[in-house]
């Protein structure tokens, strides 16, 4: 058990920190939530400038104590969040990588590094969310290319992505798992709409994405043709392991601000709010333990960061919710005030347990597949 | 930074936990709470030979010249069989008496629960700890304690008279009863996890039925997030650290104890299930050392440092 970084690890520490210093002051103010094209330029902006440092393929390439160092360090010196590169960077990115043919990695991800291109996910549907085998969307083959018509729904970035990967079924017939296929489509292609859902937080993160007999080449399918689950699930775990480093970081940072503001409005001698600040903080250290965990399990599995994902969102996703509570009872009124970053946080921590896999799907992934205790009917 | 345990560690977690399995199995378990729960001398003597209280003295001393991390590994492995006697605070005056170091000696502690002492009719002597110093007083320098009847059928208390100094915790006696109690919590994990696996109701396993199913998963998670906390506290020594580790590792013990009762069903409320000789435990063990309200002031005078 070592939890002393080597120094090939702190020298990639240093080098970076000097860098987000030099590289950070060059970035523009973060744009309005609510204005998606200065979201999307000010993310890939971003994206250019790690590209341009070497530091673009760090979700691919590195060792995942370096990934772990890279999170931490750019959470600490407030650099934005992967953002509107999201699924290009941690899911469409590593599945073509993994499964695409060679004509396929040359053509999508140099892009994705460069920042060049944004890709939005079409996987879960209005009838498919957490039982996403079951989705309807078709895809009919016609001569060189698919025709697909359905709909997609929780399609974060969809206003401004070029690309969507997107799970279709290519064979009604076959059991549910079985006829499924992915599919890289254009997002301007004809019969694409794009209907943006307004979220209990105000803001319209996600959208509705309506197909209306798009043709998308089959070309533009990413492994075999039914093979589409298989592909999916290579990447699916990426999405459940480190992908809350830096949010691990920005709850510690948050905590300590919780901390000050109860010292100056005088709650912190309320010992039932100060005890549980103190709890909190437990917490947040454990679970930064547990990511540590996590990361040194995957590097015996090559990366792929497994079912320990699931231990570790079930917790952080309600101990989120419990710091914006604390939170809440600590500012009191002033809780209510949305131009307040609290108030729009506490809003977005509800999503936590809902999103990647619900706490109830993740339950049950952590009694199966960890626990060996058997499937429900 | 590799946070798994190396070779060695796994091989001493094997090894303490196959003596403790031949030695402390489930026979010997009802034995000792038959005779209300004093300390089986062969046994200690046993565990005193193998190294159990002198892992952490130097080799020139006779130990094994181990650290924290190895110590937490052996006291989980502990708590996970039950194991009963008061083993941290012998382990803890191994540093000073080579008679506890061998197992030869019994020594309880004055100073870890407050009003109440454990195991003070059987011990040879009690641990009194004044900041990070000890030093060891015969019992009948302890006088008008008297005995009380103990809720865990293996943990016999005494009380002792108002008045007797309350000790800050040492960090290490702190740590090593929180590691007693995560190994307690993944027993009752593997309790519940194997009992929902065999029991069939309307037809299939009760491991089958969602509700069941989701109070094991809990039962996990709470495990190794308090897994994580205690052995990344073994590993930096830090008070605060530790401090969160016990709080952690005390709500997966008393919970897990619990839901693993409620998953054996009406038979979790019987004398004969172990499961009550758990949650008995984990009570007790909340309360020794280091409260989680203690533990939480800490924490928050962390965050407040830190300002």
């Amino acid at each position: 058990m070592d939890l002393t970084y080597t120094e090939e690890e702190e020298a990639f520490r240093a080098r970076l920190r000097e860098w987000l210093d030099l590289s950070l002051p060059k970035l523009s103010a973060r744009p309005d939530p609510l204005d998606w094209p200065g979201r999307r330029a000010y993310d890939t902006t971003w994206q250019r400038m790690l590209y341009d440092a070497g530091y673009a393929d760090v979700h691919w390439d590195a060792s995942p104590t370096q990934r772990l160092i890279f999170l931490e360090e750019t959470e600490r010196a407030g650099a934005p969040y992967v953002g509107a590169n999201f699924v290009g960077l941690l899911h469409a990115g590593p599945t073509i990588a993994a499964e695409g043919t060679a004509e396929q990695r040359e053509r999508w991800l140099p892009p994705v590094l460069r920042g060049d291109e944004i890709w939005c996910q079409g996987f879960s549907e209005p009838d498919a969310g957490s039982d996403l085998a079951s989705l309807r969307t078709k895809a009919v083959r016609d001569g060189d290319s698919y025709v697909v018509t359905g709909s997609k729904i929780w399609t974060s970035h969809a206003e401004v992505a070029d690309w969507c990967e997107l799970l279709v079924r290519t064979d009604p017939d076959a059991p549910r798992h079985r006829g499924i296929s992915w599919l890289a489509m254009r997002m301007d292609a004809p019969g694409v709409t794009v209907r943006p859902l307004r979220t209990l937080a105000g803001s319209a993160e996600f959208a509705e994405v309506f197909l209306d007999e798009v043709r998308v080449p089959v070309a533009n399918r990413v492994g075999e043709e039914n093979d589409g689950w298989r592909v999916t699930m290579v990447t699916l775990s990426f999405e459940r392991g480190t992908a809350f480093v830096g949010e691990v970081v920005a709850c510690r940072r948050t905590l300590g601000e919780l901390a000050a503001a109860a010292r100056a409005n005088g709650t912190w001698d309320d010992r039932v709010l100060r005890r549980g600040l103190g709890r909190l903080n437990a917490e947040f250290s454990a679970l930064w333990r547990l990511i540590q965990w996590n990361v040194s399990e995957s590097q015996k599995t090559g990366g792929v960061p497994g079912v320990g994902g699931s231990v570790f969102k079930l917790r952080y996703s309600h101990a989120r919710q419990e710091l914006y509570e604390a939170a809440a009872q600590i500012l009191g009124p002033d809780a209510f005030d949305l131009d307040r970053q609290w108030a729009a946080d506490r809003l977005s921590s509800l999503s936590y347990t809902i999103a990647a896999g619900t706490s109830q799907i993740q339950r049950n992934i952590v009694a199966e597949r960890i626990l060996g205790l058997p499937k429900g009917r | 930074m590799d946070f798994r345990l190396t070779d060695d560690q796994r091989a001493l977690q094997r090894g303490v936990r196959e003596l403790l399995a031949g030695r402390f199995g489930p026979e010997a378990l009802r034995a000792a709470v038959d005779r209300g729960g004093t300390v089986d001398r062969e046994l200690w003597r046993e565990l005193g030979a193998a190294g159990f209280f002198s892992l952490r003295l130097p080799e020139a001393q006779g130990g094994a010249g181990l650290g924290l991390p190895e110590a937490v590994l052996v006291f989980e492995e502990a708590g996970r069989a039950l194991l009963n006697g008061p083993l941290v605070a012998t382990h803890v005056a191994a540093e000073r008496s080579p008679e506890a170091a061998e197992g030869t000696c019994v020594v309880t502690c004055a100073t870890q629960l407050r009003s109440l002492i454990t195991h003070f009719a059987a011990a040879d002597a009690a641990l009194v700890i004044h900041g990070t110093g000890i030093r060891t007083r015969r019992p009948k320098d302890l006088p008008h304690t008297r005995p009380v009847r103990s809720m865990d059928p293996l943990t016999p208390l005494h009380r002792i008279p108002d008045g007797t100094p309350k000790a800050p915790p040492r960090p290490d006696t702190v740590l090593l009863t929180a590691a007693e109690q995560l190994g307690s919590a993944a027993r009752t994990t593997d309790m519940a996890v194997r009992y929902a696996g065999e029991r069939e109701q309307f037809g299939q396993p009760i491991g089958g039925f969602q509700a069941v199913k989701h109070l094991c998963a809990q039962m996990l998670v709470r495990t190794e997030l308090a897994r994580s906390a205690v052995y990344a506290a073994a590993i930096t020594e830090d008070f605060t650290e530790i401090a969160g580790a016990k709080l952690l590792a005390d709500e997966a013990a008393v919970r897990n104890a619990r839901d693993c009762l409620q998953v054996h069903g009406g038979m979790g409320f019987t004398w004969e299930a172990e499961v009550h000789l758990h949650l008995k435990r984990a009570w007790l063990r909340g309360q020794m050392w280091l409260t989680a309200a203690e533990a939480e002031e800490i924490q928050a005078d962390a965050l407040a440092s830190a300002l």
